[in-house]
């Protein structure tokens, strides 16, 4: 079997896996959790996602789940540093530093991260932060001052 | 005609000018590549919880339709197709603007799409009242089945693998009854503090369709966006509507092709098009000239994914069971005002349902008048750098799945759900039938219970549950969907192609 078909296979197997053993779970609380009757709609739901679950692995462990692109090494290098920054926004930056400030964080970082354009540029830098905080001011006046919304305050805004 | 009674609503300053607003925004939405109408919608709802039912629902169905008719843009002068609606459009379409021909085919594509649209929505206006009076019948099996049919119809139709479309519906049944349970007030499957209020249906939408988004968005890297688009040059009106004058067949059949595939819940727009498309080549006796930059192809498919706008929202309308992914967001609208659509709908809320259908009907209009102005402007936006449309989508994300209920853990939960949906789809798995179950969970639920309490009381589940000629009928429809899918992914198998 060539190294791409074992790639493919992994692929496949892990999330195969991860889905059985959420199913088993979800069934076992199903069947173990009182009162009975709360419990008779995720039991019939549950036994079906099991099955399907099982299924699915078989079919992963067999080789024969071949579509989706799966994930290759350079997308998940290109992508890891955004979903660090939505995580870090999310568990952190928001909570601390403030909704605002940490959301204009969060899309100057993926701005600069992500653009082709020199980083030792002060022109670009200057037209990054000028966008960011251009699109900030938008988001406020819609949120804030049209929706009324209260965001989190950290040690800023 | 008690639709008639109820136009003036349409024309009320605000919900007009929110129909103008959500028209014009998603013409520009969707000529953006890479933002769907599903997700511009999504992140629209967030927008509506300081408006009146009716007001945010024009401006979220002025915005579906308007994304839907908008992608023809970025189609035809870039051959980007905004939305998988418009995948047929680009064929034709982008021949005839490198052959100069742009401005008309941007004239009969909006054309085409506002006559498919206003057809469409007259169906939902005909229809939906006779279903309605029709779903009175329905009890709480055929509710029950109704629902389980419509998880079943779209994880067979919308994925590529059987397993993984059942499995994608099972996951979203499964999170809808994350939370307290209604009637006893147990507890369900809360792991985290975030789940104490169950899974809110509108920061899920938001997560499962535009973090998969961004993610894809970032996926590229840091490489130097090039859009080569082509020049067009000014025409007469006039011209293009001799051009659609002489291309009626395929008008004809992209509006019936459309109509048609809209009712059959999880087909959508994408197929729609494909389907008028080929079905036009097929009966023109010029087929070679198809590919090349021959009109009736763009007028068949624009006139045919705009068709089955209207009666894609028949099954959601009547029976509360959204015939798509973008009908279960007008869902979410729906219900974040109080209002559950269903058999009496139009007996609780005239006003909020007629008014809606109407404002479609006045949109396809509105659509047909900016869309020719703003089309030729509207395809700058595809010149926006992904990575400052991936950081805009991420943070109205963010702020539109907080502002739900005010709360971090709707972040949270947006968060865990988009990126998982970004990873299973990269293995196969399919957003529509998990969003499906998401929302039609607790109408399943409701009526398995409320039909087991009849059935403890009379003969037993069973006779209830499966007995009577509508239940048959839904089960029979339930197992053929199921088999269907089956069927295919077999004989895609055997072809070789991917299942």
């Amino acid at each position: 079997m060539s190294t791409t078909a074992d790639t493919s296979r992994v692929q496949h197997l892990v999330p195969g896996v991860i889905i059985l053993v959420l199913a088993a779970t979800v069934a076992y609380l199903s069947f173990t959790r009182e009162p009975a009757d709360a419990f008779l709609f995720p039991r019939f739901i549950s036994s079906v996602m099991l099955l399907l679950a099982v299924w699915n692995f078989i079919r992963a462990f067999l080789g024969m789940a071949r579509i989706g692109d799966g994930l290759s090494a350079p997308v998940v290098r290109n992508i890891l540093p955004g979903v660090v920054i939505m995580s870090v926004f999310a568990l952190f930056a928001a909570k601390y530093l403030g909704f605002y400030l940490a959301s204009w964080f969060a899309f100057l970082s993926v701005y600069s991260l992500y653009d082709p354009a020199s980083h030792l540029n002060v022109k670009t830098w200057a037209r990054r932060v000028f966008v960011t905080t251009a699109f900030m001011a938008v988001i406020y006046c819609l949120f804030t001052l049209l929706l009324k919304v209260q965001t989190p305050r950290g040690l800023f805004l | 005609m008690e639709f008639l009674q109820y136009f003036g609503g349409v024309f009320e300053p605000v919900s007009f000018m929110l129909l103008l607003g959500g028209t014009i925004g998603g013409l520009i939405l969707g000529a953006t590549p890479g933002l769907s109408p599903t997700m511009a919608v999504a992140l629209l709802i967030p927008f509506t919880f300081q408006l009146e039912a009716t007001q945010g629902l024009i401006l979220l169905g002025a915005a579906y339709t308007a994304t839907v008719a908008g992608g023809a843009v970025s189609a035809i002068l870039l051959r980007i197709p905004g939305a998988p609606a418009n995948i047929a459009t680009a064929l034709d379409g982008h021949e005839m603007a490198r052959q100069g021909r742009g401005t008309e085919a941007l004239h009969v594509s909006f054309l085409a799409s506002g006559i498919g649209g206003i057809v469409g929505v007259l169906l939902l206006i005909f229809l939906t009242p006779i279903l309605a009076q029709w779903a009175l019948a329905f009890g709480p099996s055929h509710l029950f089945w109704m629902a389980i049919l419509g998880v079943t119809v779209i994880g067979s139709l919308d994925s590529r693998s059987f397993v993984k479309g059942l499995l994608s519906g099972c996951l979203g049944l499964w999170l809808s009854m994350i939370g307290y349970d209604d009637i006893q007030g147990a507890q369900r499957f809360i792991f985290h503090d975030s789940l104490t209020g169950g899974v809110n249906i509108i920061t899920a939408l938001i997560g499962i369709f535009a973090i998969p988004q961004v993610i894809e968005m970032l996926a590229k890297g840091r490489v130097e966006h090039k859009v080569t688009s082509v020049q067009v040059e000014s025409q007469s009106l006039f011209t293009s509507l001799k051009l659609l004058g002489r291309n009626v067949k395929a008008l004809s059949i992209g509006t019936v092709v459309g109509s048609i595939i809209g009712l059959i819940p999880g087909v959508g727009g994408q197929i729609a098009g494909l389907l008028a498309y080929d079905q036009t080549r097929k009966f023109s006796k010029d087929k070679d000239s198809f590919g090349k930059g021959n009109p009736a192809g763009v007028i068949a498919a624009e006139s045919a994914n705009n068709a089955m706008v209207g009666p894609s929202l028949v099954p959601l309308l009547t029976l509360s069971i959204p015939g798509s992914p973008t009908a279960a967001v007008l869902l979410g609208g729906l219900l974040i005002h109080g209002i559950f659509p269903g058999s009496d709908l139009f007996d609780n809320y005239p006003e909020v349902a007629w008014t809606f259908i109407n404002s479609m009907l006045i949109g396809q209009v509105l659509m047909v008048i900016f869309g020719i102005w703003v089309a030729r402007h509207a395809a700058r936006v595809a010149h926006v750098p992904p990575p400052i449309m991936a950081a805009a989508v991420m943070v109205l994300a963010l702020f539109g799945s907080y502002s739900v209920q005010q709360s971090m853990g709707d972040v949270y939960v947006m968060l865990v759900l988009g990126l998982s949906m970004y990873l299973l789809e990269k293995v196969g798995f399919s957003a529509a039938p998990l969003v499906l179950g998401l929302i039609l969970g607790p109408i399943a639920e409701a009526n398995f219970i409320q039909g087991s309490m009849i059935a403890n009381a009379t003969d037993g589940p069973m006779v209830y549950f499966m007995s009577g000629t509508l239940n048959l009928f839904l089960v029979v429809l339930v197992i053929a969907s199921i088999a269907y899918s089956f069927i295919s992914t077999r004989s895609a198998n055997k072809t070789g192609a991917p299942a």
